[in-house]
């Protein structure tokens, strides 16, 4: 190796480690109401960012493999690799084949809630209002289990194909004797990032917590944030958190015909 | 809440003992009394229950843990489809908690719980495959196979939030009775996980046993 090579290696790795890493590249951004419902794709190496911008938030969430549509997210799965009941920055979010859909690489609220699952129609109905278009037009009173059968049938599935969901800004606490209480909701400014490990078919609703005993249906404003995410590095927090996540983006790596990060 | 039956097995209409490993699928007609017993003990049952005329409609761990307000199952329990309709009732336990958070062991999930060269043990999950398979009548497909139930094993969720599969209350002889609420479809893998404790290492056989309604 030449001297002037050397001092060129010199100066690339001067340059890697002095410049800042560039802003996340964004793609698109909107906000949502309560009682709304939305699904796409996104592919692996992009980011969602959910933030509460106003009201009581609660954002029901799905994932499936757009490819394998049979692959679909499992709660169970996801807590016990992790040994946690609740999903905070760290966290990966699994498939019931054992790879990970998304990591939560940012996260200000912290547990939430991946077991309580939908209200339907009836319930929404007896706890605030029928759902109703012709009185109610955008402010309708949607409920989560209508929200998810209907993006499900986009792609032909139905709500045989209905995995249990997560609902992020909906924090649940359990006593020890297992009696479960919806303890913490939303703030204003706060917010999650889900970074995609593998392409994904994210199907999401707004639609009120199971466990929302509020007076009157939420009227709360969600905004959605798609960017394309940093490239995962060894020394990743999310790839780190436990040896599960380890052995999980092994197993991302092999689906990806990919050698491993580590 | 411990409960004891007082039914008397030699009134059983049915009876069949199911070792580990293997999975067990039978039709319940509303009323009928099912007992699940850990014969040997610390066996966990991997139980998901259907609406007999209509699979689509199946047991849903979201709906029942909300609706009792608490994520542990025992007597008096009701048991939710994921359209929000009354499954089973727990009638008599003796084992006092059974989890629904936990899920079933998968060769897939193994792979990250403990080692990818493990992904050819035997699982609860690939025990259901081969059930859907080979016992098509019941009309069943690899999306009915869903978020269950785990007879005796004990899943203690931490005030930290925490979720820990601890050594099982279970021990020889403890049963779970259920009466069905409509014509229910039972299908259980007795679970042949070696690599955890909720078989205490040592997976073992549990009996079936069916009472008619008026016999309750």
């Amino acid at each position: 190796m030449s001297e002037a090579d050397n001092q060129s290696e010199a100066d690339n790795q001067s340059e890697a480690t002095t410049k800042s890493r560039p802003a996340p590249e964004l793609i698109y951004q909107t906000t949502l109401t309560s009682g709304h419902h939305w699904s796409l794709p996104i592919r692996r190496g992009y980011s969602l960012s959910m933030q509460v911008v106003s009201g009581q938030t609660n954002v029901g969430m799905l994932f499936y493999n757009p490819t394998l549509l049979h692959e679909k997210y499992n709660a169970p799965d996801t807590l016990k690799c992790q040994h946690t009941f609740q999903l905070s920055a760290g966290n990966c979010l699994y498939s019931d084949m054992g790879r990970i859909f998304c990591s939560v690489v940012e996260d200000s609220f912290g547990g939430h809630d991946t077991v309580c699952g939908n209200l339907n129609a009836q319930q929404v109905a007896e706890r605030w209002a029928g759902r109703h278009y012709q009185s109610q037009r955008n402010e309708w009173a949607q409920n989560g289990y209508d929200s998810f059968v209907t993006e499900l049938a986009k792609y032909g599935l139905s709500g045989r194909h209905m995995a249990g969901n997560i609902n992020w800004f909906s924090h649940v606490a359990v006593d020890e004797a297992g009696n479960m209480a919806l303890s913490d909701k939303s703030a204003a400014g706060t917010h999650v990032t889900l970074r995609f490990e593998m392409d994904t078919l994210v199907l999401l609703h707004t639609c009120p917590h199971p466990m929302d005993m509020s007076e009157t249906y939420p009227n709360a404003e969600t905004a959605f944030t798609i960017t394309r995410a940093a490239p995962v590095e060894a020394s990743d927090p999310c790839l780190n958190h436990c040896e599960e996540n380890r052995r999980g983006f092994r197993n991302n790596a092999l689906y990806h015909m990919e050698p491993a990060y580590d | 809440m411990i409960e004891e039956s007082l039914l008397a097995p030699a009134d059983a209409i049915f009876q069949a003992t199911v070792d580990a490993g293997e999975y067990f699928i039978h039709t319940l007609r509303a009323g009928q009394v099912f007992r699940i017993v850990d014969l040997e003990g610390n066996q966990a049952a991997d139980t998901l229950f259907y609406n007999a005329n209509d699979v689509a409609e199946r047991y849903c761990a979201n709906n029942t843990i909300r609706a009792q307000g608490n994520i542990y199952l025992t007597t008096d329990s009701v048991l939710k489809t994921n359209l929000d309709n009354n499954l089973l009732q727990i009638v008599a336990d003796t084992c006092g908690r059974h989890d629904t958070l936990g899920g079933a062991c998968a060769t897939e999930s193994n792979t990250v719980r403990y080692d990818l060269e493990k992904r050819t043990m035997h699982a609860c999950r690939d025990s259901w495959m081969l059930a859907i398979q080979e016992q098509p009548q019941y009309g069943l497909d690899k999306d009915d196979i869903t978020h269950n139930i785990n007879f005796f094993m004990n899943v203690p969720v931490t005030t930290d939030g925490k979720l820990t599969f601890a050594d099982g209350i279970s021990a020889p002889g403890k049963y779970v009775e259920l009466q069905a609420l409509m014509d229910t479809v039972v299908l259980i893998s007795n679970c042949p996980q070696l690599n955890n404790p909720c078989n205490g290492y040592n997976p073992t056989p549990i009996e079936i046993l069916v009472w008619d309604g008026n016999t309750n």
